[in-house]
């Protein structure tokens, strides 16, 4: 029995929704409840996870995907034991540590350093264990200037550095990891994803929960593909990204406009893309060709008025290596929002990709530190090869074209040294 | 050298965790059954973090205020003075054999504390809503925390009134050796009553605006700025269905050696003790769903 880590057998959770007991209710309400029949009286079910069975060994480290709502952080919180199972049951074997956000318990009046102590005790370390760590945390989160402000002078960047810094250094033998790595900046979340690598490659035992497929693929041994709280394919972990893939797929048609409200995405959601549509340029065919311009039109609906110094639209291949990153941030340009609906047009001169199919994601940022909105797969679309002179060419491996030429330059005949 | 062996990535942790796995009993998920505990080992494991949550309560309490730690001074003093002009002197009521100002601060040490600490308590479990929903420790230690801090104040109030005794002359009698027993007492009674509004807090926010008002009135149910012999002796009994009348006298008896307390202070600790051991099976059996309904 000695190498299974986590044992889950038919674990279930419900929630009741719309009925007394849901949040917030007043006395007044449930006296009211008692006398009135209709509306209240019924509640409405939802499983939140339904029947998942599935074992982790020691020292494996297995990914958790799904969209939003699937039932991957429910499954996070029964293990951690934060909300009870409604059924079935859970075995885990060690010491149990999860980071179901980072920052938990910070206060806001308190010091760096008293925070760090306070949120190291709460993410269930020891006192010494803090103490012999402290150093480290300090010089991870790179705020030691400020480790004897309180943390709300702090900016939004140094706050999360410093949260993930204290949750970077919790030990456990088993960890269970929520989406924590999309913090920070593009550098510090670099050096986080490095973090969550060493702590894998310490033979720890890792439940984690990701959107970010590249570090899954990265970091994971396994992945489990969650959909409306039942695990739909447990197995290697390219399987069950391509899976989860073809299940995000629902669009087909990337030239008409696309509502993508409701796709999967992480960010603030004060500003929010809310459709997309593509355009081929000048051509008047609808597809994207090999080293042929790519114009994105970008429905943009925001609640508050701000001018975002990052948009950007990105280009991944279907395994999340990002290709193209056309960032506004790289040509110092703000973008003034105001709040209501804004159509920004986005064209890239030339694509210079092999035919194929590839994901489009978006990003709208203020620098640093605040997200707004970041959608990893907004529609995937075609890159067609149009050949030269409009003549389909062969077609050749390799993810970027390039436009060359060769000629011999010299010749030296045989034996003639 | 386990440590050590622990840490190096050549070692894959199912070689060496095994003892380790043997003598830990599994850890166990799966919905509550009937059974009922209190599950202290668990507490005990997380006294740590009971000590930095009382640590930020404490600590966090007086940073943001100008006067800072004079408040728990002058608080406890503000009080004594109106209380002693009013009912001291304007009113006469009488306060045994000793000094007005003595008698009222020794039954507002405990009233103050009771009052601060059934404040915080009741609303601890929803202002700490954001640990709640993502960490998981014994939920108990939350509204301990709220019974903790406030110890902080009371023994400030304790010097004050130390300076009172040393001005007027009064030495204490070897009553205060009891003062611990009516301090737990003290504590115990706002945990009980703090426990159930804690977590009906959860489901029912109204009780964030019935305690201000019940402290209210409660202080007017409880001896504090009156003796219990005000009261005439066929009503008396009503006065001990309040546990803070236990607290109350005991602490005037041990503090200041007046009569011990009679009869009430049986029934006043009992209902104290039923209303703890009530509370905290409420707050286990509620505490399951706090993480959802909060």
């Amino acid at each position: 029995m000695s190498d299974i880590a986590i044992r889950v057998e038919n674990l279930s959770k419900r929630y009741e929704i719309g009925r007394a007991g849901t949040r917030h209710d007043t006395l007044r309400d449930a006296l009211a409840g008692l006398f009135r029949r209709e509306g209240r009286g019924r509640s409405e079910t939802f499983w939140a996870l339904r029947d998942v069975s599935f074992e982790v060994k020691r020292g494996e480290v297995v990914g958790i995907i799904g969209r939003n709502g699937a039932g991957k952080s429910t499954l996070l919180k029964v293990l951690s034991q934060i909300t009870e199972p409604t059924g079935g049951r859970a075995e885990i074997h060690g010491r149990v540590g999860s980071l179901l956000e980072v920052g938990t318990g910070f206060h806001p009046e308190l010091t760096g350093r008293e925070n760090i102590y306070l949120n190291g005790a709460i993410l269930g370390m020891r006192r010494e264990e803090i103490a012999r760590k402290f150093d480290e945390i300090v010089a991870f989160s790179e705020i030691e200037k400020f480790l004897d402000t309180p943390v709300k002078r702090y900016s939004s960047g140094m706050y999360v550095r410093l949260a993930f810094a204290v949750a970077a250094h919790l030990e456990p033998e088993i960890l269970l990891v929520d989406e924590v790595l999309a913090v920070g900046d593009a550098a510090f979340q670099k050096k986080a994803l490095g973090k969550m690598g060493d702590v894998v490659n310490e033979g720890r035992t890792v439940l984690f929960v990701s959107h970010n497929m590249d570090a899954v693929q990265r970091l994971c041994n396994r992945a489990l593909l969650v959909a409306n709280g039942r695990i739909i394919t447990q197995g290697d972990v390219k399987t069950s990204i391509r899976e989860y893939q073809r299940e995000q797929l629902t669009v087909r048609n990337a030239f008409a406009w696309h509502d993508i409200s409701q796709a999967q995405r992480t960010g603030s959601g004060d500003v929010k893309f809310s459709a997309v549509k593509l355009c081929g340029g000048s051509l008047p065919v609808d597809a994207i060709f090999t080293g042929g311009p790519l114009s994105v039109e970008l429905d943009i609906v925001s609640k508050i008025s701000t001018s975002v110094s990052s948009m950007a639209i990105t280009v991944f291949t279907p395994n999340g290596t990002m290709l193209v990153n056309a960032d506004t941030i790289s040509q110092g340009k703000t973008f003034n929002l105001r709040e209501g609906r804004t159509r920004v047009q986005f064209v890239v001169y030339a694509l210079h990709l092999s035919p194929g199919t590839y994901n489009l994601g978006l990003w709208l940022a203020n620098h640093p530190g605040i997200i707004h909105d970041r959608v990893p797969t907004a529609i995937q679309f075609e890159v067609v090869e149009y050949g030269q002179n409009n003549q389909p060419g062969v077609r050749v491996d390799g993810l970027v074209p390039c436009s060359f030429k060769v000629e011999a330059l010299d010749f030296v005949p045989d034996g003639d040294e | 050298m386990a440590e050590q062996s622990k840490r190096s990535p050549l070692y894959t942790s199912a070689t060496i965790d095994v003892a380790d796995v043997v003598s830990r009993p599994a850890l166990i998920i799966e919905p509550a059954r009937g059974h009922f505990s209190l599950q202290l080992d668990r507490l005990w494991a997380y006294r740590e973090l009971l000590y930095f949550l009382v640590w930020r309560d404490v600590k966090v309490r007086y940073k943001q205020t100008a006067l800072g730690v004079a408040w728990v001074v002058l608080q406890p003093l503000l009080t004594t003075l109106i209380f002693t002009v009013l009912f001291g002197l304007l009113l006469k009521v009488p306060s045994g054999d000793m000094p007005y100002p003595v008698f009222a601060l020794a039954g507002l040490i405990p009233w103050q504390y009771f009052a601060g600490a059934l404040t915080r308590t009741s609303s601890s479990l929803v202002g700490n809503a954001h640990l709640i929903t993502k960490v998981y420790f014994p939920r108990l230690i939350i509204p301990l925390t709220g019974v903790l801090s406030g110890l902080v104040d009371s023994a400030i109030g304790f010097v004050l009134l130390a300076a009172l005794l040393v001005v007027y002359g009064i030495w204490p009698t070897a009553a205060i050796l009891l003062l611990p027993a009516f301090l737990l007492l003290a504590m115990a009674t706002a945990l009980g009553f703090g426990l159930w509004l804690a977590a009906l807090n959860v489901r029912y926010r109204d009780i964030g605006y019935l305690v201000p008002f019940l402290i209210q009135i409660w202080l007017y149910a409880t001896p504090v700025a009156y003796g219990s012999t005000l009261i005439p002796e066929r009503y008396r009994w009503l006065l001990g269905l309040n546990p803070m009348t236990g607290v109350v006298e005991g602490f005037r008896w041990a503090l200041l050696g007046q009569e011990p307390p009679g009869r009430l202070f049986a029934l006043s600790v009992t209902i104290s003790v039923v209303v703890l051991l009530t509370g905290l099976v409420y707050f286990r059996r509620t505490e399951r769903t706090f993480a959802d309904v909060v």
